[in-house]
């Protein structure tokens, strides 16, 4: 009996020797994100690659975006930052500076990997002097968002929405049918002489505050329909925000609450912000980007996409994408490598396209994106359409001085929407501002 | 033998213990020694480290480079650090004097009408209260579309208050959250120095026909001046490094109304960019102000002596 026994100890101290022994084997590699809905199919991506790499772990890792980017430069400094990690375009600039994310040109060139196989213009977002700091995801595009019941509330077919015009001087046919949209407690609409600003029962519009140096769902959308640009191209030096078009956009959109009452004042949009306005059903229409669709879609009453408005030169959404970068103090090289690549390959974004969440950077896979929501019985194409128009989209206005800009842009900007200057004064000097830091 | 060693060895003790326990100096020194350690490993060396990284160009990443005064150079021209030294006075007049004279009159009613322990201890918590935790639920309270406080305000006619959305307002909320806060710790603190007061002073000033006001100017705030001057210093102190309250409600906004000296100094490692050295310029610059106003403060109040010891 107690040889038994003893024998019995040995062998569960032998199983639990190599046991250890080949946990330690593989190697972990951790990657975080911000967006939560993009979870589940970014986990199902890391089983699938584990499958393929036996001697890789990933770690998929989800942090809010007001933590992320502490974390991450932070994660820097302590060298503790996550191998692979989501990266933006208006963060990736100064990260490529302070030399912290890894250049993986030689790893492409070295593993012959196709970077013309996304939408066009995707991947040249990641470079820089011929290096290359990630492979793009996703993309996104911009498009209106409504409420269908508060369409009938004020009697306004949402078929309306497919002709809309505008400019910077009266806000077109778009302006009116936001003035429309707009009800007082006695049922006016804006266009009525009765209409009482003061007591609005549902308003037309809801921006997401003034939208700061880029305004990709706040103004970009109108202002680069003029022939406006943020600044002189990729990797640009001189911005243009002291140009009459964007001055007379800037003022457009404040005007909506300051003058017209046919939106939150500013301090209501950024309590709560935009979504949760919309989504509380007393605004009848926003402009959001592709990557909010699920989120709208769980609304409590119905809702629609339509195309943007067109304005003088058409209809134009900023096109944004997320990459994946690797941090260079990783011990893991090549198995991050491994995992970007495949991030990026069509396996994976296959998966990440069946969920509908996001539209990824591989066309054939954004396909199955599309196809996903309208299996659901939903329309999404006018995101879709947007960017495969001809001339549609711009691109991210990427520069140096990211977060210079931001501080010197919200806050002239946020001066604008509260009423206490003119675009006209301030855009100027704020101009000014911004093109010094280039000097 | 063994016996004898011993008895030596608690002679020894002992003698060790007796020089010190004599001498107050030493003695002094091992009862502020678990203070002190605290005090130079987590304030003087970061504080010295601080100023030195002042004089350098240093992102964290890279090695600082000496470069002599330019960081103050590079401040002092930037009008957003002078404006947020505005910012901050203002925000310091706003809840300084609130403040203080509200935490008097609590101290003044409890002395009078009920020093009940349940009462101090409701009076101290909302300082037990994480500051994070305060203002989000402040956040929540004074929402302009969802808040308690604007529902009822509208409701009985004065109309909505855009609080930390307006920046006219937005300072004064900041302050109105954090004196709820602290009056209470206050109000205790001042409770306790008027404790000491003896009660025959007041006894014999009516008796010479005092009425109640001559009694408070002239009897219970001389006599309370050490305390409440502890009570100012600190609270100057901390007023002038507020944070958390505009962490969580405003971040600095809207259009950069309550970017206060600290958010300031956060913004240029954190959000603005990576510069090390300047942030710490303005951290130097705020330290030389707080020693300024501390050495006026004291010498104002006379913090160090009490009218009391005059009557005894």
């Amino acid at each position: 009996m107690k040889r038994q026994l003893s024998v019995v100890l040995v062998l569960l101290a032998l199983v639990a020797i190599i046991g250890t022994a080949q946990a330690q084997d593989p190697v972990t590699i951790s990657y975080v994100m911000w967006d939560a809905n993009q979870l589940p199919p970014y986990q199902e991506c890391a089983v699938k690659f584990q499958e393929a790499n036996p001697g890789i772990v990933v770690d998929v890792q989800q942090l809010g975006w007001d933590d992320y980017w502490t974390a991450i430069t932070t994660g820097f400094v302590s060298g503790e930052s996550p191998d692979v990690f989501t990266d933006h375009l208006a963060k990736y600039p100064e990260f490529a500076t302070l030399e912290q994310i890894v250049d993986i040109q030689p790893l492409v060139e070295r593993d012959g990997v196709a970077t013309d196989i996304y939408y066009p213009g995707l991947a040249d977002l990641w470079t820089r002097d011929g290096k290359r700091y990630g492979l793009p995801k996703d993309w996104d595009t911009v498009a209106i968002v409504y409420n269908t019941e508060a369409f009938e509330r004020a009697g306004v077919d949402p078929a309306v929405l497919d002709d809309l015009t505008w400019n910077p001087d009266d806000g077109g046919s778009f302006g009116q049918v936001l003035a429309q949209l707009t009800l007082d407690a006695n049922g006016n609409n804006a266009l009525s002489p009765d209409f009482d600003k003061a007591n609005v029962a549902q308003y037309g519009y809801a921006s997401n505050g003034m939208g700061g140096p880029y305004g990709q769902t706040e103004w970009s959308w109108l202002s680069n329909t003029t022939g406006w640009s943020h600044n002189n191209g990729l990797w640009g030096n001189q911005y243009n925000y002291d140009d009459p078009r964007f001055i007379g956009t800037a003022q457009w959109l404040a005007n909506l609450w300051l003058v017209q009452g046919v939106a939150q004042p500013l301090e209501e949009q950024t309590s709560l912000g935009r979504t949760a306005l919309f989504q509380a059903g007393n605004v009848a229409l926003i402009v959001d980007g592709s990557w909010m669709i699920g989120t709208y879609l769980a609304s409590e009453f119905p809702v629609g996409f339509a195309r943007l408005p067109q304005g003088p030169e058409g209809r134009r959404s900023m096109f944004n994408g997320l990459a994946d970068s690797i941090y260079v103090g990783t011990p893991h090289l090549e198995e991050s490598w491994a995992w970007v690549k495949f991030l990026g390959s069509r396996e994976c974004q296959d998966i990440v396209g069946a969920s509908g969440v996001v539209f990824p950077a591989i066309p054939d896979s954004a396909a199955i994106s599309l196809q996903a929501r309208l299996d659901a019985g939903i329309d999404i194409s006018p995101f879709v359409d947007q960017a495969n128009e001809e001339g549609g989209t711009f691109l991210f206005p990427i520069t140096d001085f990211g977060g210079e800009i931001n501080t010197i842009m919200v806050e002239a900007m946020d001066r604008v929407g509260l009423g206490e200057v003119q675009a006209a004064d301030v855009m100027p000097d704020a101009n000014a501002e911004v093109n010094a830091l280039f000097q | 033998m063994t016996v004898n060693a011993s008895t030596r060895q608690t002679g020894f003790l002992s003698r060790i213990l007796n020089t010190i326990s004599n001498n107050e100096a030493i003695l002094g020194l091992i009862f502020v020694l678990p203070s002190l350690i605290g005090f130079t490993a987590f304030f003087a060396v970061p504080a010295v480290r601080s100023i030195f990284i002042s004089f350098t160009e240093w992102n964290l990443l890279r090695d600082p480079e000496w470069v002599g005064l330019a960081n103050y150079q590079d401040i002092f021209a930037d009008e957003r650090f002078w404006r947020s030294l505005t910012i901050t006075i203002s925000y310091v007049l706003w809840n300084i004097p609130i403040q203080t004279v509200l935490a008097v009159i609590m101290a003044l009613l409890m002395n009078r009408v009920s020093n009940s322990a349940i009462f101090r201890s409701i009076m101290i918590l909302p300082w037990l209260m994480p500051n994070v935790i305060v203002a989000s639920l402040f956040l929540w309270l004074l929402d302009p579309t969802l808040g308690i406080v604007n529902i009822v305000l509208d409701a009985v006619g004065i109309g909505k208050q855009g609080f930390f959305g307006l920046p006219d307002q937005a300072i004064a909320t900041i302050a109105g959250v954090n004196i709820w806060r602290h009056m209470g710790y206050n109000a205790v603190l001042l409770f306790a120095g008027l404790k000491t007061i003896p009660t025959s002073l007041y006894e014999a000033a009516t008796v010479d026909g005092a009425n109640a006001s001559t009694r408070f100017f002239r009897i219970t705030l001389p006599l309370l001046r050490p305390v409440l001057a502890f009570v100012i210093i600190t609270s100057v102190i901390g007023s002038f490094q507020i944070f958390d309250t505009i962490a969580v409600t405003t971040q600095g906004g809207p259009a950069g109304a309550t970017r206060t000296i600290i958010f300031y100094i956060y913004q240029e490692v954190f959000e603005r960019r990576i510069s090390m050295g300047t942030a710490t310029a303005a951290s130097t610059v705020l330290f030389l102000i707080l020693v300024t106003i501390t050495l006026i403060q004291n010498r104002f109040f006379r913090s160090d002596r009490s009218d009391l010891a005059e009557y005894s």
